[in-house]
């Protein structure tokens, strides 16, 4: 009995003990999927993957350099506008100046004007007033003979009565006088 | 052998024709194509072994990856109905593999300080380093390869094993028991639902064994290449 079992297990292939074709088979077949995926599959996927990689973060970068781009344009574009206003506002200053002076200088002239026109006018009066003074006193003096002719019946002759009237004249210009100093 | 023929076939055909046209913006299938090798790709290798040392064992560590989903599918492909990897060859050849991916790691970035970094942890006293040696040899360089095996394989014979006892109870039922007239035969119905459960279920696991596996190559790897303890 004993012998028969183990003839039994002899004839059945044990499970933990390997067959040589099983081995050799075995290997081949791992063998040749290796050599596969030597050959074949790893260096395609990582071409792939790498090339993937590659245009994933090539593209990122492209990305940010745009964004740098855009980020520096927009600081130029701001710093040329702040420089455009500073500029409008000088401008805006200056012509502010500019009117202040010019407002002055009108001011200036006109009033040296007005001190030219007042001279001359007031050189005019003296003159016209000096011109009626002494036609004045040539006029008066000869009504004031025809006068006192007229009175006395008698014509005064020319000597007598030019220094009448220059006496009178002279008195008239000192009362005269003493009344300003005593307005004074 | 005509299955994993088969298989080795099938997985070529795919890994070929997916990678034939890769292009920047993925059409449909290569963006299926992409999902899974890109899932082996960065989250079981580059996540475990970070870009640098993860593209040297990328190759060899994404074909543990696809034979051993290929031969783990097998199991529930109709027509095929074993899976590859429910016999003890394969199994032990990606446990061959994966240690031998983890020792020339170490070696070749330590040299023979690699076993001594490996076994001997610094600063304990000799009896305490001597003891942890030997566990560390246990459980780095014999159980490691052991417990690879037969994880995968005791995961795909039992799944196999799940699915044989219920399409047979099936069958019986259905065609002995109820052919026979006695109405204990509709059982079979309920056999064939749990039948069509386990089926979902040994997809699942066929995947989720081909992950482990894979990440757990890689774990070793980076276990062998970090510095010292």
């Amino acid at each position: 009995m004993l012998n028969a079992f183990v003839a039994k297990a002899a004839a059945t292939p044990s499970l933990l003990l390997p067959q040589l074709p099983d081995l050799i088979w075995g290997t081949l077949a791992f063998v040749i999927v290796l050599v596969v995926v030597v050959w074949k599959v790893v260096p395609r996927l990582n071409a792939a993957l790498d090339a993937r990689a590659d245009a994933i973060e090539g593209g990122l970068k492209r990305a940010e350099e745009a964004q740098a781009g855009a980020q520096e344009a927009l600081e130029r574009y701001n710093s040329q506008l702040a420089e455009a206003r500073a500029a409008a506002a000088g401008i805006r200053d200056q012509a502010r100046e500019d009117a202040k002076r010019i407002r002055a200088e009108l001011v200036e002239q006109a009033q040296a004007e007005a001190a030219r026109v007042l001279t001359s006018a007031q050189a005019q009066i003296e003159a016209e007033r000096q011109g009626a003074l002494v036609s004045l006193r040539a006029e008066v003096g000869a009504i004031a003979i025809d006068l006192a002719s007229g009175v006395i019946g008698e014509s005064l002759n020319d000597k007598r009565s030019n220094d009448i009237v220059d006496r009178f004249l002279a008195d008239l210009e000192a009362s005269e006088a003493a009344a300003a100093k005593a307005k004074a | 052998m005509l299955i994993r023929l088969l298989v080795v076939v099938v997985l070529v055909l795919f890994l070929w024709l997916g990678s034939r046209r890769m292009t920047l913006v993925p059409s449909r299938g290569q963006a299926a194509f992409e999902f899974v090798t890109g899932f082996v790709r960065n989250n079981i290798v580059i996540g475990t072994l970070g870009q640098k040392d993860g593209k040297r064992f990328m190759p060899i560590l994404m074909t543990i990856f696809f034979v051993t989903l290929g031969m783990n599918l097998t199991g529930v492909i109709p027509g095929l109905q074993i899976a590859g990897t429910s016999v003890i060859g394969l199994p032990l050849i990606m446990a061959v593999i994966a240690y031998a991916l983890f020792i020339y790691a170490g070696v070749r970035k330590f040299g023979g300080r690699y076993f001594k970094n490996a076994l001997i942890l610094p600063g304990l006293n000799p009896i305490m380093a001597a003891f942890l040696a030997i566990l560390e040899l246990l459980s780095t360089f014999i159980l490691r390869p052991i417990t690879l095996c037969l994880r995968l394989l005791m995961n795909m014979v039992a799944g196999h094993m799940l699915l044989v006892l219920c399409f047979a109870a099936t069958d019986f039922f259905f065609f002995t028991v109820l052919a026979g007239g006695n109405p204990l035969g509709l059982l079979g119905v309920g056999t064939f639902a749990f039948g069509i459960a386990f089926t979902l279920l040994e997809l699942f696991v066929a995947a989720l064994q081909a992950y482990v596996i894979t990440i757990l190559a890689a774990i070793y790897i980076q276990m062998a290449l970090a510095e010292e303890h």
